[in-house]
């Protein structure tokens, strides 16, 4: 019987609007008490967080774990490693992978190894599509049953908006939600970053904003006619973001999530022609920033995702227009969120955590994102306090492909507790 | 970071000078008779063209020997880029050669600044995708020069593609930064009101008679098919809307000049009869381009 004690944290749970002092006693990967001054007893290991956040298990429902087919960049196990190291216990995968996941085989392919290889929970989601083409739908309902939390193209879009309206009407009757990557590809075709006055200047190809603005609004239409839940991947400009609060002011189950780089940086902050600062959708310009931050705090905006996106250092260091998008994001999430959102007075603290937590279990179903005695001990410890700059040359990831790199931060990750057990804990 | 020719937006109007007059003291020099100079004995450049060219390859190539370096000229086709490799690697095994300086043009925008920063040896840029051209800013200054004492308050006419154009934006940079005023003029898919913003002094305007009207400098850029990803102007319209003809000169200021970069488009984006116009300083311009890379590679290799 292995018997964990977290003493002294301040215990913040969202759901039960619990916020004091106190003590969780954990054993066999389930919480059993919450009480201050818990005695330890026997072969008891003790967690001194005196000083810090004791939350529920932080929830990343955006990342890439590459595998199978592109291991070269990452993999469920070193991908679960940086999420443990960035204070996340449980991931959605998207299935961009190869092949991609668009049937069972692959799914459950994919839990296997993350039972095996990861230190977190790994969700895997689903394609729309067969093999992401957009053209035909994809075995969802077998899918599900295998162990999928969600159907998205992420990154491949679905253009044809029949396709998407019966991915819609098959996602509502297997009740799953779902997520897309919203951008019209004829708009955006060779874009490189976002269209505007630096993207002239720099004589870069332009992603406008737009082609992220008339896919919410096709996919906001079609969520209202078939039903669906429907979830807005990595919101960035600002339309869109008006365009999910109108969607909620109309009571449909329409959700958004953000990364930390799109409320973090704009288009003028990038270093020129570096591709660390290279993903999709783009970095925006300084208003579409404002109007995601002003977001997360009105609501329309639920949750914040990384869109943890691995690539090896042979693919980004190109000509800029060759690299491909993304940024790895699971280790600096929490530090930019405090940094951002909370120190700022934007956001509380209590709900930053919400938006790790309930709020993407809200969207996935995961029965994930709460402390409660009985459930199980999935915890994620931080502080608020403590300067520490991010090293990249130590990310847990297999890619080394990040912005952040030297970045201090003022408060970040401590510890990440899965099922009773410390996967990662910050070394003192 | 190397010490080479990125770009003119970071220049001041000093170093810009100091390119400038070197370049009429090597205008003037030898005088049809050239003389070899030696300032460059025994110093190797590499000019690395991943995008085809004609002239700016033999100006840069014409300009080192005639200051006495040796000179390789590579282009994409032929070379190991085919086979593979990395842009980053190309160079790395260019620079374990060490050469004293690699000219680099490049489609891709950005191209020179990314290498740049990984390696030591300097880099003059020969022309990078959409975004600068600074070899050729210079030398359209120096040809305007020629006709005129100085950029301030004249007024030049940049008419085109301009959205894909890193000679527009060269150019754009260098003649803000001495007091021209520049109009814009292009169909407005190849003309984002954005562009008014990169130098002081920007207007933009669709209307070919509104750009030329007074203006001293006519520069006519090539339509760049290459870089467009759609068609994003009627091609037949262009001519009729876009295309300099003889009829337009008599809005400019009587003595103004014309200008091209080149490769012409005779009959696209000018008519034959201004190509070969009194106005039309467009072989001075090739001619001036030696010139201006003597003074880039004395300063970037020379001491």
């Amino acid at each position: 019987m292995s018997t964990l004690l977290i003493k002294n944290g301040r215990v913040m749970d969202p759901a039960s609007k619990l916020d004091t002092i106190t003590d969780i006693a954990i054993t066999d990967g389930k919480i059993v008490a919450i009480d201050k001054g818990i005695e330890s007893f026997g072969n008891t290991e003790v967690f001194d967080a005196t000083g810090r956040i004791v939350a529920p298990g932080f929830i990343d429902m955006h990342v890439h774990l590459r595998e199978p087919g592109f291991e070269h960049s990452e993999t469920i196990e070193t991908g679960g490693r940086a999420a443990a190291a960035g204070g996340f216990t449980s991931v959605c995968c998207m299935p961009n992978t190869n092949p991609v996941n668009d049937s069972a085989v692959v799914t459950t392919y994919i839990i296997e190894r993350a039972r095996r290889a990861s230190p977190v929970h790994v969700f895997p989601i689903g394609a729309i599509t067969k093999g992401s083409a957009g053209e035909e739908l994809a075995s969802i309902g077998a899918m599900k049953q295998a162990g999928i939390v969600a159907i998205s193209d992420d990154g491949r879009p679905v253009m044809n908006a029949r396709v998407m309206r019966r991915a819609m009407e098959s996602a509502r009757a297997f009740g799953l939600p779902v997520i897309n990557h919203c951008e019209d590809l004829n708009l955006s075709a060779g874009g490189d970053m976002h269209e505007g006055f630096e993207s002239i200047k720099l004589g870069l190809r332009g992603i406008p904003a737009c082609s992220e603005d008339v896919m919410v609004a096709r996919d906001i239409l079609l969520a209202e006619v078939t039903c669906a839940r429907y979830h807005v991947a990595h919101i960035s400009a600002r339309h869109s973001v008006e365009m999910v609060k109108f969607a909620k002011m109309r009571g449909l189950p329409v959700t958004s999530e953000v990364c930390p780089h799109h409320f973090t940086l704009c288009d003028s902050d990038i270093a020129p022609y570096d591709s660390n600062f290279k993903m999709k959708p783009p970095l925006r310009s300084c208003f579409d920033v404002a109007a995601v931050t002003e977001g997360l705090v009105n609501g329309a905006i639920d949750v914040i995702a990384t869109d943890h996106a691995p690539h090896p250092g042979s693919e980004k260091m190109q000509e800029f227009e060759r690299c491909p998008f993304g940024i790895t994001g699971l280790e600096t999430a929490i530090g930019l969120s405090l940094e951002q959102l909370v120190h700022t007075g934007r956001i509380s603290l209590m709900r930053m955590i919400e938006m790790y937590t309930i709020e993407p279990n809200r969207v996935l179903n995961l029965g994930k994102g709460r402390i409660e005695v009985g459930g199980a001990a999935d915890i994620t410890i931080f502080d608020t306090g403590r300067e520490w700059a991010f090293d990249l040359n130590k990310s847990q990831s297999k890619s080394r492909n990040s912005p952040f790199d030297g970045r201090v931060f003022k408060g970040g990750q401590v510890a990440t507790i899965v099922t009773g057990r410390i996967v990662w804990r910050l070394e003192s | 970071m190397s010490n080479g020719l990125l770009g003119i937006e970071k220049l001041d109007r000093a170093e810009i000078e100091a390119y400038l007059n070197r370049a009429k003291f090597f205008q003037t020099h030898g005088e049809g008779q050239f003389k070899k100079l030696d300032t460059l004995r025994g110093k190797t450049l590499v000019n690395l063209f991943f995008e085809n060219s004609t002239r700016t390859r033999t100006s840069f190539e014409i300009a080192a020997k005639r200051l006495g370096a040796d000179t390789i000229s590579i282009s994409s086709s032929g070379s190991s880029v085919s086979k593979g490799e990395s842009l980053v690697d190309t160079l790395n095994t260019l620079a374990a050669m060490r050469p004293h300086a690699i000219v680099m043009r490049h489609a891709a925008s950005g191209a020179p600044h990314f290498l740049a920063r990984h390696l030591s040896m300097p880099i003059i840029n020969a022309g990078d995708g959409m975004h600068e051209h600074p070899t050729q800013a210079l030398l359209d200054a120096l040809t305007i020069l020629d006709h005129r004492p100085m950029l301030e308050g004249l007024r030049v006419a940049i008419i085109g593609d301009i959205i894909h154009s890193r000679v527009a934006r060269s150019n754009i940079y260098l003649l803000s930064k001495f007091g021209a005023e520049v109009v814009l003029c292009g169909p407005a898919p190849m003309l984002p009101p954005e562009l008014a913003k990169l130098a002081p002094g920007v207007t933009i305007t669709h209307d070919i008679r509104e750009a030329i009207g007074g203006a001293h400098v006519i520069m006519m850029l090539r339509v760049q098919l290459e870089r467009q990803h759609e068609t994003p102007f009627p091609t037949g319209d262009y001519f009729r809307f876009h295309g300099l003809r003889l009829e337009h000169l008599s809005l400019a200021q009587p003595d103004a000049i014309v200008m091209h970069p080149g490769p012409i488009n005779r009959g696209r984006e000018i008519s034959s009869e201004v190509a070969d116009s009194r106005h039309s300083v467009i072989l001075n311009q090739v001619e001036n381009g030696v010139a201006i890379r003597m003074a880039v590679l004395e300063k970037v290799m020379g001491a």
